[in-house]
Parts: C-alpha cells; structure tokens; sequence
C-alpha cells in the first residue's frame, strides 16, 4: 500500500516538474521569438550585407556548441540563449532585406511566417494531446539530418536550383519530426532543462522559417 | 570574396557535422523501438506539414 503511495506520488511530482518545464520553455521561446523578430527588424532597418547572415549563424553555432551546454543551468544561460538568438534574428534580418527588394518579397516572408507558425503550433498541440512517445524517430531524423547536411555542403559549390528545394524540403520535415520529439520529451518529463528545450525548438522554428522561405522564393519566382 | 564565403560556409557546416556525430551514433544505438501505430501517428501530421507547404506555393504562384 505505502509502496503504491510512493509511486502515485512519485508520478504526480514528475507530471507537474514535467508542466513546470513546459511552461518555462514556452514562455522563454516566446520572449526569444520576440526578440529575435526585434533584432530581425533592427537588421533591416540597417540594410545589413547577406554575409552578415553567415557570421551570425557561425557565431551562434559556436556559443550553442561550447557555452550555453555549459550555463543551461544557471541564470547565465537565459542571457546567452537571448545572445545566441538574437544574433540570429539579426542575420535573418539580412536575408530578409534581400527578398524585399524582390516583387511580392512581403508577400512571401507574410506566407512563410504564417506557414511556421502554423506548423509550430500544429505540431506542438498534436504532441501535446496525443501524449505518445515520439522519441523512436531520433535514430531516423538524426540520419537524416546528417544526409542533409552533406547534400547542403556539396550545394554550396554545385548551386542546384532543385537540389536547394530538395533540401530545403527534408529540413522542414525533419525539423518537424524534431518538434513532435522534443514536445513529446518535455511533456513526459523526458527533458528537464527549459534553456536546452528552449534552443532545441527555437533552432526547428528558425530552420522551418528559413527552408520555407527558400521554397516560396524559388517557387514564386517568374521562371 | 564570394568563393572565401562558400568555403568559410562549408567548413561551418562540416564542423556541425561532426560535432552531431556522437549524437547521431547515440540515437542509432539508444532509440527506443517504434510500437505499433507508432509511425502512423507520426506520419499523420508530417503528411499534414506536406499538405500546408504545398497550399503556401500554390498561394505564392
């Protein structure tokens, strides 16, 4: 009886540490996501060169790789989890000032907002409610990531219009095979640390943003 | 310059390859077992996805 007890509470505590964390890492994406857009908007604002976009990601890759591992589990960490996106808010920006001087550009970062947005919330909702494990897809989507990776490297010096939208293509899908997972982990008290949740689906939301503006841009394109 | 950004960009995306490396490995080796009805549920919002990227072009031609 008492072992029962034990166990009961044991999985209440876990269910609501497992809210708390979701909870957090919503509200923590929710400022990140807005400043990002005010560091997006402050870019363009300054016209800001495309390069600015490829040091931006390469300065976060780096500060996401060695030093926010490293504060996730301090306060220290919400401060460089806002460094790390607001740098690449301010990169975005600089691919954005590009597809506004293209015709109906405004028109195609409106649809490729609302598409991830409508992505995000979709996915999270059907992750939330179906309350399934979603982590046997980690084998398959890290494979996948990494087939992407080394098409995306060859792309840089082939410059394949259809290999672009390919792979533009397998990241939105991918990165939304990565939010089911990592809701469903937060949501089962899988993952325990709101910065690191936070960072890995701000880094989806950002790739689906970026892909799918890719892909309306070559097919919105006269020819 | 443009060739030093494809190379710069390159090298990048090379370096995140293989810094995912161990965590694809760890994937590979721990994933936990797909159930029955495990990919179906998945698959029904990735065909979802599919479905609304495909409106968002047809919107944009």
């Amino acid at each position: 009886m008492s072992t029962d007890s034990f166990l009961l509470k044991s999985a209440e505590s876990r269910a609501v540490s497992a809210n708390k964390v979701l909870k957090n890492t919503y509200l923590l994406l929710a400022a990140t996501l807005g400043f990002s857009a005010f560091t997006a908007l402050l870019s363009v604002a300054l016209a800001m060169p495309s390069w600015t976009y490829l040091a931006a990601v390469i300065v976060s890759m780096i500060l996401g790789i060695f030093v926010l591992p490293k504060t996730a589990n301090s306060a220290a960490g919400v401060g460089v989890i806002f460094v790390i996106t607001g740098l690449l808010g301010f990169g975005l920006g600089a691919i954005l000032t590009q597809y506004l001087a293209l015709p109906n550009g405004g028109e195609t970062i409106g649809l490729a907002f609302g598409g991830t947005a409508a992505i995000f919330l979709g996915l999270s909702g059907y992750a939330l409610t179906s309350k399934r494990d979603f982590s046997f897809m980690g084998g398959f989507l890290f494979a996948g990531m990494m087939v992407v990776m080394i098409a995306a490297i060859a792309n840089i010096f082939l410059h394949l219009p259809l290999l672009s939208l390919v792979i533009s293509s397998a990241i939105i899908l991918l990165m939304s095979g990565f939010i089911l997972m990592d809701t469903a982990r937060i949501a089962r008290g899988e993952e325990t640390n709101y910065i690191m949740a936070t960072y890995g689906i701000y880094l989806s939301i950002f790739n689906i943003f970026i892909s799918l503006l890719q892909i309306l841009g070559i097919m919105g394109g006269d020819d | 310059m443009d060739l030093f950004l494809q190379i710069t960009a390159a090298i990048a995306m090379g370096l995140m390859l293989i810094y995912l490396w161990p965590a694809y490995k760890h994937w590979q080796n721990n994933s936990p077992k797909a159930q029955q009805g495990d990919w179906l549920a998945a698959l029904l919002p990735l065909g979802a996805v599919v479905v609304l990227v495909i409106f968002l072009i047809m919107a944009v031609r």
